[in-house]
């Protein structure tokens, strides 16, 4: 315990206790709840449960499509972030308020809209269902609707990176010779790098549990549509808890890793922005 | 003091809301069935709130909660209280029962084996039956799509299998020939939903499919609504389905409500009850009735489960569950 | 900025991507729902969010849930970011982790785990049913003890009390009142029956069950809104106060409060996005009773199975024209406080 200077600001024990209180409450103890539910299994159960053919293309598509959408939105987000931040043009505004609609959009409405303006009859799928190109009930179904869903993630984490940088450098690429391309490689994109990282890392991590637009896209087949958290569901509803909480338990596991590897990054570049 | 009169408000108005948390359940039912039968239900509860408040002065509130059927038992018996489940297989109700929710022989309560309707699995077809499917073996031709629900977690879907895989045993094919001809009918679903409905959406919303294995009843209102568009073909065989009906009674006795509930299942076995299900193209279990709307009710060869497998639960185990021949036969494409 | 150093080809081929690419996967989707919403005309549109009474009850359920969720949230977001940014203390990092947990929660997982703890075949499902209304005299006497515990840190006087006040005695204060509280709604349940006896107190599968839901997924909107905002105003201000002689409550809602509405009102507004729009955790645990515990998104999904699409794209366009006020509030708030500016997640 810290030494006896008392604190000068009020509360702390009573906002530190609620604070641990609630969560507690709301959070640890369901956590709990379903590690304890899935310890009720042996550990050959357990591995049975978790590490079928059906489970393993569950966890390859769940990890694939996020991390395509994440590396799409990657590239995405910083074309939209460069053109927001360095380019003036009409509309500029609009489209950088547009940018947060798909985390303010609840994600069922988003599916639904996905899955009719891809489909067959619907106002894109009649183009690109002739060219061969299925977007609705198959994995691009399921990268794309992640990709609108990750979006925001990248545009915002690099946008305040790119207004912070600073003009100089760039001057003095280009006094010194250095070609536009030559000058973004050298001297925009490392600096650049923490914050993209991030905004993959964090786009990534959202499109790992989504389920609400992903339900109505991907046609859930077993084996080639089917999420991870579907085929909790669709354990679930075949009454087996045990097994639900252990492939649960299993898509936990993965993602606060990398909820952590996250903080790690954030952490990582804050520090290195300190050395620019 | 301000804060003190302040914070008796909150508690006052936390208190209320604590104090309302339960409903008036005496007079609430809650009927939980599957996907398709929604139209089913809003037609029957009105008829019978109408009939029950004639007989006994009471006037009811029926709730009524749809998902897939599985689904719908697992919210059951994870504790929604359902007052009756009007499922659409054995299995489903079956389930509930093993939990100790339904108590007894249940299915020998009501007549009929509480059936008091009857249905199959029929195909859909677009305009003109262009692949010419008329029968099961036309599903397996080349280039023919087929729509149906996942068997895992849809009574049509399930019932779809027994079906497909009755075709062939039942007409002289071995167990190996089924095997292979429903391994072939799922190589061609292209889309395979959780549900009926989802299912109905795929096929005529999304346009997805040439041909819709479908409950009867889905069928003819899912024709009806595509103006011509689609085609219902009856097959010359097919399963019979029993959505079996029950009370649960660990519900009714907890909330008081079993004359009610029994008073509601009852009055579906009544000519009113059999008319209206007919009417929305459930085959009633009325001789007199069926008779009736002979036209809408082709007479096909509906085989009992009990051709194919020991009963529903056995059937469902030796295809369905883990392990099972779906399992087996199902891969990704 | 550098607006000179790019040519102009490669300017406006950029943007035009750019466009093309915000065009495509936000513009269209939206307007997609609004043409399907509208696409019977007015008056159609205005039926099927109105005239069925299952949408709007609906939508009453979704108005009454979500300010409950935001509401538990915005209260735990306050005390966190006041512990975090204000205190050092050992764990602290570790509490700031813990915060984030059910970001990387599918929120089917999150449904299933409320399914775990209070389903009928879970750990506190059986008590509950068979006498659930017991546990409030409990919650209360604990709610009792926080409110306590509450009066005094806000509204203790800073000036010295002389020996026998009672402000100099919390923990006995506290502890006699939660007593005193327990004691009599125990005794009022028993002999008044305050609540009802040997009643189910229905949790899951009705909308206790779908706050709970919904306010486990957004968790720590607030929270992680308002804590770098805390820390980067710093506590001088309310040492100030403090030490001037302000009481907790004083401090607070006079110093703290002005300080961080922008940061409070930004986590607010994301928070109320996500719990309107939230559909995996709802939809396992809400048992789908039409007109009882189906909320918007729910209802959504339920019409689109129905056949009904006009009906799905109505109910899914007053979501997003909710999704889009909260884009006009949010951009309206970046304009009035361009430094403290909005984080994201």
């Amino acid at each position: 315990m810290p030494s006896v200077k008392r604190r000068v600001l009020p509360g702390f024990s009573l906002s530190l206790g609620y604070t641990v209180f609630y969560l507690t409450v709301l959070v640890l103890l369901p956590v709990l709840a379903c590690f304890s539910k899935a310890a009720s299994l042996t550990l050959a159960q357990f591995g049975a449960a978790v590490w079928t053919e059906r489970t393993r293309a569950a966890y390859l598509l769940t990890l694939g499509t996020s991390l395509v959408a994440a590396v799409v939105n990657v590239f995405l987000g910083l074309l939209i972030a460069w053109v927001l931040v360095r380019y003036r043009f009409p509309g500029r505004r609009l489209m950088d308020s547009l940018i947060d609609l798909p985390l303010a959009l609840p994600t069922a409405v988003g599916g639904l809209v996905y899955a009719s303006l891809y489909a067959k009859k619907g106002w894109l799928g009649r183009y690109l269902v002739p060219l061969g190109i299925q977007a609705a009930y198959s994995r691009l179904a399921i990268v794309l609707v992640l990709v609108f869903i990750g979006l925001p993630f990248v545009v915002r984490t690099v946008q305040p990176v790119l207004e912070d940088l600073e003009a100089e450098s760039e001057e003095a690429a280009a006094s010194l010779g250095a070609t536009r391309w030559q000058a973004f490689r050298r001297v925009i994109l490392p600096p650049l790098c923490p914050a993209l990282i991030t905004g993959f890392a964090l786009a990534f991590a959202r499109s790992l549990g989504e389920y609400g637009s992903v339900v109505f896209v991907s046609g859930n087949m077993p084996y080639k549509t089917e999420i991870a958290p579907v085929l909790i569901v669709a354990r679930l509803e075949e009454f087996a808890y045990g097994e639900a909480t252990a492939i649960a338990v299993v898509l936990l596991a993965i993602s606060f890793s990398m909820l952590v590897l996250i903080n790690l990054l954030e952490r990582w570049s804050r520090g290195s922005e300190a050395h620019v | 003091m301000k804060v003190h009169s302040w914070s008796c408000a909150v508690l006052a108005g936390v208190l209320a809301l604590a104090g309302t948390a339960h409903a008036a359940d005496s007079l609430t039912l809650l009927n939980v069935s599957y996907d398709p039968t929604r139209e089913l239900w809003r037609d029957l509860n009105a008829s019978f709130i109408a009939q029950y408040r004639k007989d006994t002065g009471v006037t009811l509130v029926i709730k009524q909660s749809h998902g897939g059927s599985s689904s719908q038992a697992r919210s059951v018996i994870d504790g929604l209280e359902a007052d009756v489940v009007t499922l659409a297989s054995f299995i489903d109700t079956d389930a509930i029962a093993q939990r100790g929710l339904i108590t007894g022989d249940w299915a020998r309560r009501l007549p009929n084996n509480s059936l008091p309707y009857t249905s199959t699995i029929v195909f859909v077809v677009r305009k003109g039956n262009p692949k010419g499917i008329k029968d099961w073996p036309d599903l397996v031709k080349p280039g023919v799509e087929i729509i149906t629900p996942n068997p895992k977690t849809s009574g049509n879907g399930y019932l779809s299998f027994f079906s497909a895989w009755g075709s062939v045993v039942l007409r002289g094919g071995s167990k190996g020939d089924a095997t292979d001809y429903v391994t072939r009918l799922y190589k061609q679903v292209p889309v395979l939903d959780s549900g009926a409905r989802g299912a109905s959406t795929t096929f005529v919303q999304r346009g997805i499919g040439d041909v819709h294995l479908s409950w009867e009843n889905e069928a003819r209102l899912e024709v009806e609504e595509a103006k011509g568009e689609l085609e219902v073909v009856s097959p010359p065989i097919s399963i019979r389905a029993e959505p079996h009906v029950a009370v649960v009674d660990a519900s009714v006795d907890r909330k008081k409500t079993r004359g009610a509930a029994e008073a509601y299942l009852k009055y579906l076995y009544t000519d009113a009850g059999q008319e209206i299900i007919a009417r929305h193209f459930y085959r009633p279990s009325s001789e007199a009735v069926l008779k009736r709307h002979a036209a809408t009710f082709p007479s096909l060869r509906l085989f009992s489960i009990k051709e194919i497998a020991l009963d529903f639960p056995d059937a469902h185990k030796q295809f369905i569950a883990e392990g099972g021949v779906f399992d087996r036969i199902y891969k990704p494409r | 900025m550098s607006d000179a150093q790019d040519p102009a080809w490669v300017r406006w081929s950029l943007t035009l991507a750019a466009m093309a690419v915000v065009g495509v996967l936000i513009v269209i989707p939206v307007a997609q729902v609004f043409v399907g919403a509208l696409g019977n005309g007015l008056g159609a549109y205005w039926d099927n969010l109105f005239a069925d009474a299952d949408t709007r009850h609906s939508i009453r359920l979704t108005l009454t849930v979500v300010p409950l969720a935001l509401g538990a949230n915005l209260v735990f977001g306050v005390a966190a970011a006041w512990t975090i940014a204000r205190f050092r203390f050992p764990g602290r990092t570790v509490l700031t982790a813990l915060i984030d947990l059910p970001f990387s929660v599918s929120p089917v997982v999150a449904g299933l785990m409320f399914v775990l703890i209070f389903g009928l075949q879970g750990y506190l499902g059986p008590f509950l049913r068979r006498d659930g209304y017991a546990v409030m005299p409990y919650l209360f006497s604990l709610l009792g003890a926080g409110l306590f515990a509450g009066v005094f840190v806000l509204f203790r006087p800073t000036r010295p009390r002389p020996r026998g006040s009672l402000w100099n005695h919390p923990g006995l204060v506290g502890l006699l009142g939660s007593v005193a509280v327990f004691a009599i709604l125990f005794f009022a349940q028993q002999y008044f029956e305050v609540w009802p006896r040997d009643q189910s107190l229905k949790i899951l599968f009705a909308t206790p069950g779908l706050v709970l839901a919904t306010a486990f997924v957004t968790f720590p909107f607030v929270a992680r809104e308002l804590i770098p905002v805390m820390e980067a105003i710093g506590d001088d201000e309310e040492m100030a106060a403090v030490s001037l002689g302000a009481n907790g409550w004083q401090m607070f809602w006079r110093v703290t409060v002005p300080n961080i509405k922008w940061g409070l009102a930004y986590g607010i507004i994301l928070c109320n996005a996500r719990a309107m729009g939230e559909f995996g955790a709802v939809y396992v645990v809400s048992g789908h009773i039409a007109g009882q515990t189906d909320t918007m998104p729910l209802r959504v999904e339920k019409l689109f199975q129905e056949y009904n699409l006009p009906g799905s794209f109505a109910v899914a366009s007053l979501l997003t024209l909710l999704a889009i006020l909260t884009l006009i509030v949010k951009t309206g708030l970046e304009t009035r406080s361009p430094t403290e500016g909005p984080h994201v997640d």
